[in-house]
């Protein structure tokens, strides 16, 4: 008898005898987000571990506005900023073992990227080339999902089947604040925790949804209090202290591979950037708000660590801008070649074999196609 | 020489030996839904495969649409063959996100790399005296999502033929069960089941010459019934069992129309919208120049769906369907 068969047997229970199901104190998250950063626990923390986070953040912040200058530019045609939440983004990342599977929402293409996604792969969906850019199943990262939360069950089945299948396999589903009010988030919670799937659910809290503030989006203590509702532990975390956000999922990972089934991690960070480029986000918050964030901003807390351990010398700093410059300029080179597109491409996976009715529309287009090289042919 | 056993089935029952013989060939095959694995189902038709197979493999899920349909894709992603069922019709429409925006385009979005062999089997239509929920014809917002396979059978032999099929299939199936044909018997060898063309493949049941009744699911027995009353009319009506919506078989449409020159469409489902408007399209564009009369749709009225006291005014009979035939401008041509 397998554990999910043992947990789904059915248990007589006569009424006078009720009790709760499982102790709720345990699965409480701490009062206050976790932080390792600023505190004497840091001094402890592996200095390889600090200069590799400190690079790739550096190298995501400059990600994150080369692909912001990308809209500008007219090569993107929208870019949801993560600058702020770098240090969620990429402890994600850190986290996940080569087998282990991401499944990211929209604003998460750092994360993808810190996971060795090709950055011009990670944004084919936003320069709207085609939807996924890469191949899900070779880099074990979903699709970057747009319907809010709507990945979260998706993480579970994946993480479920894996455990059938008796493959070592942790999902790791990020969602916004936002997303926690979605109907998705509720149910992707519950399935993870009666099947105890090896899963992980990361809510990076950046304060807004689009333009409403958590005040709109929940009533909860915390967000990580959710899970509690679901039998499963709540951790509550700095989210711009890259230390501790890695050091928690670590910990879920390893509770997740080791059967002890899923969590919810709240990460409290700040998206200091607009929805979009196509936001406005004055309208509905104020810039004293926007630049007190600033002050714990994700590589400001990192680079106080390094500076007190004497890591951030002239030679780091160096290696890490030259970097997260060729990155940058790498991305900038290849997004300003136009991509190739065949528009025969619509017909060609919508089912494994075309259905007689597309091979008949496709024909219909083949032919426009012609006609239109025929007319550019002539104007010559 | 072997004797074949051949005894009379139940809808139901043959689509319990198509799941219970795709998961014993297939390890991969999961079966997953609200109350399919104790219960073996409210329609019992996963009955025993829990029993046969355990839990992890005939699971009792929590009581919530999305996340059924949304696990199974997780599953699919990972390599599994999920089949899941949705309860009733109308309890479907939670997983409508899920179908739409996941299992639907899957595949494309991701150039082919994420295929979903995935099932969705879905009791639909009327006729059982269900309350208000229980008895909707849904066939139309699927037809109306490319990506999706949609399926439904008329018979006990199509019934476990297309079900394999619909399992085997590397793209999504929608599988419309007529809740109404779930006792329908006939004889039928479990043992030696029907072999069965691919999904996508219409079949004549009946052959006439004076007009063609295209039809699906559980009005494929309505049509049959009015062909037989049709005959005292001196009407020798052709019957079409498209089985499958989409792919929809244009070629054997187009055949029978064009051979008998008149057609009505029959369905349950609203003819507003319906798929009987996408049907006689279809025909009219491609057999124009055969028809003698403008193709005609006996449908469900443009309403709610009724309460099971007054249903049987909704749905479409025998009656209304010879009233259609004897609209077809038989004057006018001959």
């Amino acid at each position: 008898m397998t554990v999910m068969e043992q947990r789904g047997a059915y248990q007589p229970a006569p009424p006078p005898a009720w009790q709760p199901r499982t102790d709720p104190a345990p699965l409480l998250p701490d009062a206050e987000p976790y932080r390792v950063l600023g505190t004497r626990a840091a001094r402890a923390v592996d200095q390889d571990l600090l200069l590799r986070l400190h690079g790739e953040l550096v190298r995501g912040r400059r990600y994150n506005t080369q692909a912001t200058a990308l809209t500008k530019q007219g090569r993107l045609a929208v870019y949801p900023s993560s600058t702020g939440q770098e240090a969620s983004q990429i402890a994600a990342a850190f986290a996940l073992r080569e087998q282990d599977w991401l499944f990211p929402s929209y604003r998460d293409t750092l994360a993808a990227v810190a996971r060795g996604l090709d950055p011009v792969a990670a944004l084919t969906l936003l320069r709207g080339d085609w939807h996924t850019g890469y191949d899900p199943r070779e880099h074990r990262i979903a699709p970057l999902c747009t319907p809010l939360a709507t990945q979260l069950p998706h993480a579970v089945g994946l993480a479920h089947a894996a455990r059938l299948k008796g493959d070592d396999v942790v999902a790791l589903a990020l969602v916004g604040d936002g997303g926690t009010s979605e109907g998705d988030f509720h149910e992707a919670l519950n399935f993870a925790a009666v099947w105890q799937a090896p899963v992980v659910f990361l809510v990076q809290n950046n304060g807004f949804a689009i333009s409403v503030p958590l005040a709109k989006q929940t009533a909860a203590p915390s967000l990580a209090h959710k899970a509690v509702g679901y039998g499963m532990p709540g951790r509550l975390v700095d989210g711009n202290d890259a230390v501790a956000v890695h050091e928690v999922l670590a910990d879920a990972v390893r509770r997740a591979r080791a059967g002890g089934g899923p969590t919810l991690v709240e990460a409290v960070t700040y998206r200091m950037e607009a929805h979009t480029n196509a936001d406005d986000a004055t309208r509905y918050r104020q810039d004293a708000e926007v630049d007190a964030w600033r002050d714990h901003d994700p590589i400001v807390l990192l680079e106080r660590e390094l500076t007190e351990r004497g890591l951030l010398d002239e030679e780091h700093r160096s290696a890490v801008r030259a970097s997260a410059e060729a990155m940058a300029a790498d991305l900038r080179e290849r997004m300003n070649g136009e991509p190739a597109l065949d528009p025969m491409d619509l017909f060609t996976h919508v089912y494994a074999e075309q259905t007689t009715q597309l091979r008949e529309q496709a024909a219909r287009l083949r032919a426009e196609l012609e006609a239109e090289d025929e007319a550019h042919g002539a104007g010559r | 020489m072997t004797t074949v056993a051949v005894k009379p089935a139940t809808m139901g029952q043959a689509l319990g030996r198509a799941l219970r013989d795709a998961m014993a060939d297939d390890p991969t095959v999961h079966v997953l839904g609200e109350d399919v694995g104790t219960l073996g189902g409210v329609f019992r038709v996963t009955d025993g495969l829990a029993a046969e197979f355990g839990e992890t493999r005939c699971t009792d899920t929590p009581l919530a649409e999305a996340g059924i349909l949304g696990t199974a894709v997780g599953m699919a992603m990972y390599g599994l063959r999920p089949v899941v069922e949705m309860q009733f019709d109308a309890f479907a429409y939670p997983a409508f996100e899920q179908l739409i925006s996941h299992v639907a385009r899957m595949r494309n979005r991701t150039r082919g790399g994420l295929a979903l062999p995935l099932t969705i089997r879905v009791p639909y239509g009327g006729g059982i005296g269900g309350v208000e929920h229980h008895s909707d014809s849904s066939e139309a917002y699927y037809m109306a999502t490319p990506g999706l396979y949609v399926v439904t059978p008329a018979t006990v032999a199509d019934a476990y033929g297309l079900l394999r099929a619909a399992i085997a299939s590397d793209d999504p199936v929608v599988f419309l069960e007529p809740k109404r044909l779930y006792w329908s018997k006939a004889d039928w060898n479990p043992d030696a089941p029907t072999a069965v063309d691919p999904i996508g493949r219409a079949v004549v049941r009946r052959a006439g010459r004076s007009a063609t009744l295209l039809t699906y699911g559980p009005s494929v027995p309505v049509c049959l019934e009015a062909a037989e009353a049709a005959r005292a009319e001196g009407w020798d009506l052709e019957v079409v069992d498209l089985r499958s919506l989409v792919p929809f078989d244009d070629e054997t449409v187009d055949a029978s129309v064009r051979r008998t020159g008149r057609a009505v469409v029959v369905h349950e489902s609203g003819g507003f919208g319906g798929p009987g408007g996408e049907i006689a399209a279809r025909v009219t564009e491609r057999c124009f120049h055969h028809l003698e009369a403008p193709v005609l749709r006996v449908a469900g009225f443009d309403i709610p769906y009724p309460p099971p006291m007054l249903e049987r005014h909704h749905l479409p009979g025998v009656d209304r369907i010879l009233d259609a035939v004897a609209r077809l401008q038989w004057e006018a041509g001959s």
